[in-house]
């Protein structure tokens, strides 16, 4: 892609002068673009953002998220997703408008303890978030490995448009699915799942090396990995 | 009374009056912490570590509107030369106030409403101007936990010992000098997040001591930075010619 800067930056560093739309870990000041974050600025089209490289997962609102039942009560699930606030998942998103504490045992379907796979349903400043199960792919978690890495390196195991994923997964034959709180799900044949999470460990600890894709596949191909 | 400056107008330590003590940063030291940092500052050795952005416990504690920002200085029995009681002291406690009174401004605690963050900072072994280099590894820990920040922290001291305006004081100018000026800076911004004095000094010298630290302040900063850059990059240059496949994708 051409015209686009990037350069390594700390919290307050100046990474621009003048008028650009703000992306994500900057903020500005008499317009001068600041970082606010330790990572690598970019600069493109107009707009300045910074790729983190360190720090804990704020949900959004339709990220995948992976985390553990911790509490119930009446109406809600409490669940740990690994960030700086409990998720929500409310009985009525799971039993339907019509749940009623009295017929419907909250038991039944999850327990302390049970891995869900779930989406941010909704999450703003004044409210911990909440979670919606119902889709494709959402829902109790009943076998597989689980895998947690830093938050901050989960765009570099998807890999553009999931690239580095379809690696992994061709490579050790199994399927993979990954929270953007950075819970991984692994699921396949034993020895699969052991090279698979050295892959992701690889991947995590050299995300901002280049040719980290020729890295993962010589781990892959290589015997067993380990 | 000993004497701090000698003929050649080397102090007790052998360094010249605007010259700062050896100093030595890390950044990501403890593994358990969110964030961490190191610093040996002359004899000072301190370790500071972020834990948070997390729930609040008392919850009542908790701010509707920004993250609560919680701060312990703690000096280690062994830290002194004569042992020191573990117990929180009165010194450690306005230490602890104004450390957090100086890194608030640079945090943007807007962002993780109802929310903790705590910094505690202990020190292992004391000399002069630990605040200083607690807050300059507050900082680089703060900064390592990927919280969200205005600016960085730095502070150095600048003081008065015989009639001189001196950077960085150790322990002895600090006990036999007349005055200490601790400066902390957001260096980026240019302002500055703490500034105390201790003993007297004319007008004049305040404005020295004042620039002096400064000078100290702008110096240690560049090797915070080179501290972080060098952790999470390994090497100390931009990339500018990093190749194109390997930067981030959006999503799935």
């Amino acid at each position: 892609m051409p015209g686009i800067i990037r350069k390594y930056v700390v919290p307050g560093e100046l990474i621009v002068d003048g008028k650009y739309r703000l992306g994500a870990n900057v903020y500005a000041s008499q317009d001068k673009v600041y970082s606010t974050r330790v990572g690598l600025a970019e600069i493109s089209r107009g707009e300045v953002r910074v790729i983190p490289l360190s720090g804990s997962y704020i949900p959004r609102v339709d990220d995948f998220v992976i985390g553990k039942i911790k509490d119930y009560s009446a109406f809600a699930w409490e669940v740990d997703i690994a960030s700086c606030f409990y998720a929500y998942l409310p009985a009525q998103a799971v039993f339907g408008r019509d749940y009623s504490p009295a017929q419907d045992s909250m038991l039944d379907r999850f327990k302390i303890g049970d891995m869900v796979a779930a989406k941010i349903a909704a999450f703003d400043r004044t409210r911990d978030p909440l979670l919606s199960v119902s889709g494709p792919g959402l829902g109790l978690i009943n076998r597989g490995e689980i895998v947690k890495i830093m938050p901050t390196k989960v765009p570099r195991l998807i890999g553009k448009k999931g690239s580095m994923i379809k690696t992994v997964e061709a490579g050790t034959s199994c399927r993979l699915s990954i929270g953007q709180n950075g819970i991984i799900v692994v699921n396949g044949p034993p020895d699969g799942i052991a090279k698979a999470v050295n892959a992701i460990r690889l991947i995590e600890e050299e995300a901002h090396t280049a040719d980290l894709t020729q890295k993962v596949e010589a781990l892959l191909t290589g015997s067993g990995g380990a | 009374m000993t004497t701090l400056i000698n003929e050649e107008g080397l102090r007790v330590d052998g360094r010249r009056i605007d010259q700062l003590r050896p100093f030595k940063l890390e950044v990501g030291v403890l593994r358990n912490a969110d964030g961490s940092a190191y610093i040996e500052m002359g004899k000072n050795k301190i370790v500071a570590a972020v834990y948070g952005p997390k729930e609040v416990h008392p919850k009542h504690q908790t701010l509707p509107d920004k993250c609560l920002l919680r701060c312990r200085y703690h000096m280690s029995p062994f830290s002194t030369d004569t042992r020191k009681n573990p117990a929180p002291s009165r010194r450690e406690i306005e230490i602890s106030k104004i450390l957090r009174e100086a890194l608030e401004p640079a945090l943007i605690l807007g962002d993780y409403p109802r929310t903790a963050i705590d910094v505690y900072i202990e020190v292992l072994q004391s000399d002069g101007g630990s605040r200083c280099a607690s807050l300059t590894a507050a900082a680089l820990a703060l900064a390592d936990a990927g919280i969200n920040m205005r600016d960085l922290v730095v502070a150095c001291a600048a003081g008065k010992i015989e009639g001189k305006i001196v950077l960085d004081l150790n322990d002895a100018e600090d006990k036999e000098g007349e005055a200490d000026v601790p400066v902390a800076i957001m260096p980026n911004l240019n302002q500055v997040t703490l500034l105390q004095l201790d003993g007297t000094v004319t007008r004049e010298e305040f404005k020295t001591a004042f620039e002096l630290a400064l000078q100290g302040c702008k110096t240690l900063y560049d090797a915070q930075r080179a501290t972080l850059i060098t952790k999470y990059f390994g090497k100390a240059e931009p990339p500018q010619q990093e190749a194109q496949e390997s930067q981030e994708s959006q999503e799935e």
